[in-house]
């Protein structure tokens, strides 16, 4: 059961092949055989049973959705209400959230089943799942090696299959980049398109909700739940949400790919480029066309990232204080120490770096020269995709650098762990659609394609994706577990 | 004050914006309730939420900025002023920095019959916090957020004020137009209508300012003025040993009356300004202002020249009760109720009236006299039922009871007496006892007649009708 896509599932429960009480039985199995994988922080067994029940009553009335009974889980960064919601971290071990996210209603509505909580970096601040209060996620290929992030317990319990699909958050490549690890699907959308409304926020003018699972087709399905306008979140786009699985088979026939020059140079690893350049050309067969484009600002998209996602940060995280919630150091002294030892208590390592960061770039004397550039910045790497989308439909480029390191391997040099962003961070400076899709295998290991398109048009993206996907089959690849 | 030193003085206003609403988000703001029943996970700065900008908090603002004839800017941003602080619920409260809704507008104010424009720099919106509850809690601290997201105008003036009777006047200005406009209630006790005062001293004719401090929170007029007065005092005081003012922030001690250092310049925090992310910028339409404008109520000085047509008042009279729009209704409503002359109650609610209200330091809507007990008492001189004199005695009553004026004069048996063959009886008794006076009268000592009415009075218990005495003394005597 575990091998088979939504429609497919679906179909099986209308035929009554299965039931969703069932299906979630033997995804809960699943779950529990893979705890080594580290995964999940929380499994909801009870919760996921009894909405398998209702999703069996409501199939049973012909008024079931494609996703009603589906078997799906999320990051632990979406506030479930009644439900313990970390964010992976210490300071979050004791939160039970008192009201759902809107990403979280929106699918409980449909009648998917939440099978639990993903693991993830710490507030979303790593590339590599190790940050996170519950230990590493173990990358599913090799389980030395990591499963990305900040998304690694989403992308790896789709790729061990342990929920058909699930839901993630990417703030400069958190959904695209351990999709790419873990050789699935993952749809970053555009900023704007799905509310941020009860997800925990990192930086909130890059972080942005989207959709894993295995195929496109799936993460489409999935992602039209998940997406549209919410007045609960002033930067959501009011605009009506297309059904992203129509325009799946429409053929590419004269579809302009950009490659940016900055990004496949000499220095892109040999297998890497292989693998791209294998891509590419059955994308041609496809009917595409592939031209070269320039964005001469790229270079300039990690440091001003680090400067705007710290600053957002240091101002997000300041309500973990030890006063209402969250950890709490004992016995304070006074103000001061309740503040200092609860949050030097509460949070890790890297996050702590970011809020010292983003706190200085932030302070008086020091704004102008860190933030005010770092925002001029944005302008100009928006302006350059604007430019470049304005030649080509998409733009082509690797996911990451590298396939999956080992765990352990890069946690101890923060700088060399922030530049294996370089591809995935600009896009959500210039707030675009982007989306990891399984290209291959170096060493056993999945690598990822990323296709990088206009504003709001995940439609094309899907299609895209699809198209390949109906030509090759990385995506339908399983680990041995 | 010191004839040598002028005192520079400029002020920053909160008014809390009387929507139904929290700025950013849906609970309500009413006053007083249990605490925290009025703290939704927006209130409480839960993890993932997101402010939505309130509509009607930011047509107040622009009401405002209308009144005064400021610039209404048509583009501004939220931004996130960042601090610590047990009830500030996200560790940052929403505020406006570089880009306020409301830019540079002016009030004029009235001090010893003198007119003083005052600028207003700009007026901005922002979130209020909490309110952190020290007592009943054995050495903890409570926090109650019900208040946490309450909608304030931040009001900050121009340096342009050089006495506190000039700071007082301003904010009783302000007072009264935030209440005239319906944006505020302007209720000082429950804290919608509280001051910071920026102080400093300088020789007169020196151009520079004197180095400021800052008085924070300051809740009621008498305060401000004591407040502001100390602060100068110790400030010339201070220069004029030797020393040097520093730029602090103050805290003014009501009981001791005195202001004492907070936190000086160097432990001021550094709040970290940038605009929130969570937000969009506030557009403001050409549409929307030219609406506002057109639906402004009447202000101040319109009102003022009205009651002078309309009720034909004199000046002071009609300054006096347009100096608030409570005020105004209160006279409004006592005309309409009572149907009597519009002098007659203007005389009685400026002057017995307003008087008692200023011994008891209330504001009219906090009169023990309603309008229509206030009406009962105005009719009843109108058709001399009492006289004044009388009518002296039943507003003491109305002011510390709950009868009608009908129900006093009643009970109290304080009816005038305009019965003549009343009058005449104990005239003739008077007369009859007092013959040499009589004689002087009549011999040219007219300075006899006061006494003669003054016994009648007196005899009549202050109830005779003093026309009819007089008229008939006049024809005995004559």
């Amino acid at each position: 059961m575990h091998t088979k896509s939504i429609t497919e599932l679906a179909q099986g429960l209308r035929t009554k092949e299965f039931s969703s009480v069932e299906l979630t039985q033997h995804f809960l199995t699943r779950i529990k055989q893979h705890a080594d994988l580290n995964a999940f922080v929380t499994v909801t067994e009870d919760i996921a049973l009894h909405a398998a029940q209702r999703a069996d009553a409501r199939i049973a009335t012909g008024t079931a959705d494609l996703l009603t009974g589906i078997p799906m889980a999320h990051k632990d960064i979406f506030c479930t209400k009644d439900v313990k919601t970390t964010c992976g971290s210490k300071m979050l071990d004791n939160f039970i959230a008192p009201y759902n996210a809107t990403v979280v209603e929106k699918l409980n509505a449909v009648g998917a089943v939440n099978l639990g909580k993903l693991n993830m970096d710490e507030f979303a601040m790593g590339s590599s799942n190790e940050t996170s209060f519950y230990g590493a996620v173990k990358n599913p290929w090799n389980k030395n090696a990591v499963a990305g992030g900040s998304s690694g317990g989403s992308a790896a319990a789709v790729a061990a299959q342990l929920a058909v699909c699930v839901t993630g958050t990417d703030t400069g490549g958190s959904i695209r980049q351990p999709a790419a690890f873990c050789g699935i699907t993952g749809i970053k959308p555009t900023y704007g398109r799905v509310s941020r409304y009860g997800m925990i926020a990192y930086a909130s003018s890059l972080d942005q909700g989207g959709s894993m699972a295995r195929s496109a087709e799936d993460a489409a399905i999935l992602l039209h739940a998940m997406a549209g306008f919410d007045a609960k979140d002033s930067t959501s786009v009011d605009a009506p949400v297309p059904d992203y699985c129509a325009d799946l088979n429409k053929p590419l026939t004269g579809l302009k790919i950009g490659l940016p020059k900055e990004f496949f140079t000499a220095d892109l690893n040999a297998d890497m480029t292989a693998t791209l350049d294998a891509a590419i050309e059955e994308y041609k067969k496809l009917g595409a066309e592939v031209k070269e484009v320039s964005m001469p600002n790229l270079k300039y998209a990690i440091p001003a990232y680090y400067v705007i996602a710290s600053a957002e940060c240091s101002s997000n995280l300041s309500r973990f204080d030890g006063v209402r919630f969250g950890h709490r150091c004992k016995n304070p002294e006074d103000l001061t120490d309740l503040y200092t030892r609860s949050r030097g208590e509460g949070f890790g390592k890297e996050v702590k770096r970011r809020i010292l960061m983003g706190t200085y770039a932030l302070s008086a004397g020091y704004y102008d020269a860190y933030y005010l550039k770092a925002q001029q910045v944005r302008r100009l790497i928006s302006d350059d995709f604007k430019n470049a989308l304005s030649e080509v439909d998409v733009i082509f480029s690797p996911v990451t650098p590298t396939p999956a390191f080992n765990i352990g391997e890069k946690i101890a040099n923060p700088i060399e762990m922030y530049l294996a962003d370089i591809y995935t961070i600009a896009i959500n400076l210039a707030g675009l659609p982007a989306m990891s899709i399984p290209a291959g295998f170096i060493n056993g290991l999945p690598v990822g394609l990323q296709v990088i398109g206009n504003y709001f048009t995940e439609a094309q993206l899907l299609n895209i994706a699809h198209a390949y996907q109906q030509v090759t089959d990385w995506h339908k690849q399983t680990p041995s577990l | 004050m010191n004839t040598k030193w002028e005192a520079v003085i400029g002020l920053e206003i909160h008014a809390q914006l009387s929507t139904k609403s929290k700025i950013f988000s849906g609970a309500a703001t009413a006053y007083g309730a249990e605490p925290n029943t009025q703290a939704c996970v927006i209130s409480l700065g839960m993890p993932g939420v997101l402010p939505v900008l309130n509509e009607d908090a930011v047509r107040k603002a622009v009401i405002f900025g209308t009144a005064i004839e400021a610039e209404i800017a048509p583009y501004s941003v939220f931004a996130r002023k960042n601090y610590f602080y047990p009830d500030l619920p996200k560790g940052y409260q929403i505020s406006q920095f570089e880009l306020p809704i409301v830019g540079k507008g002016f009030l004029d104010i009235e001090v010893d019959g003198e007119t003083k424009r005052v600028g207003v720099t700009r007026a901005h919106l922002e979130e209020d916090a909490g309110k952190s509850l020290h007592e009943n809690f054995h050495g903890s601290t409570g926090i109650d957020l019900n208040r946490a997201g309450t909608p304030l105008l931040e009001i900050v003036s121009e340096p342009d004020m050089r006495s506190a009777k000039e700071a007082v006047a301003y904010m009783r200005k302000l007072h009264d137009l935030v209440r005239y406009l319906e944006i505020c209630d302007g209720n000082m006790q429950e804290g919608s209508f509280r001051c910071d005062a920026n102080v400093s001293v300088r020789p007169k004719g020196q151009a520079e300012f004197g180095t400021r401090a800052e008085i924070k929170n300051i809740n009621s007029f008498k305060f401000v003025e004591k407040a502001i007065n100390h602060e100068i005092e110790r400030q010339i005081e201070l220069i004029e040993e030797g020393g040097t003012v520093v730029q602090e922030t103050r805290l003014y001690d009501s009981v001791k009356d005195e202001t004492r250092s907070m936190r000086s310049k160097e432990e001021a925090n550094d709040y970290r300004y940038f605009p929130d992310p969570d937000l969009l910028p506030v557009f403001i339409s050409e549409e929307l202002k030219t609406e506002i404008r057109a639906t402004l109520p009447e202000l101040p000085e319109a009102k003022k020249a009205r009651f002078k047509t309309d009720y034909k008042l004199n000046d002071e009279s009609a300054t006096i009760l347009t100096s608030s729009r409570d005020l105004a209704n209160y006279f409004e409503n006592v005309v309409k109720i009572s149907g009597c002359d519009s002098v007659l109650c203007a005389n009685w609610i400026t002057g017995d009236l307003s008087a008692a209200l200023n011994r008891a330091d209330l504001e009219i809507i906090a009169s023990p006299i309603n309008e229509e007990r206030f009406a009962g008492l105005v009719a009843r001189i109108a058709d001399d039922t009492i006289s004044g004199k009388i009518a002296k005695q039943v507003f003491e009553f109305l002011w510390n009871g709950s009868e009608s004026a009908d129900e006093i004069i009643e009970a109290k048996g304080l009816k005038q007496i305009t019965d003549t063959g009343a009058i005449e009886a104990i005239i003739d008794t008077i007369l009859a006892a007092n013959e040499k006076q009589v004689e002087q009268y009549r011999g040219g000592n007219e300075k006899m007649f006061g006494f003669f009415v003054g016994q009648v009075m007196k005899a009549m218990q202050g109830k005779g009708n003093p026309a009819e005495i007089n008229k008939i003394l006049k024809a005995k005597l004559a």
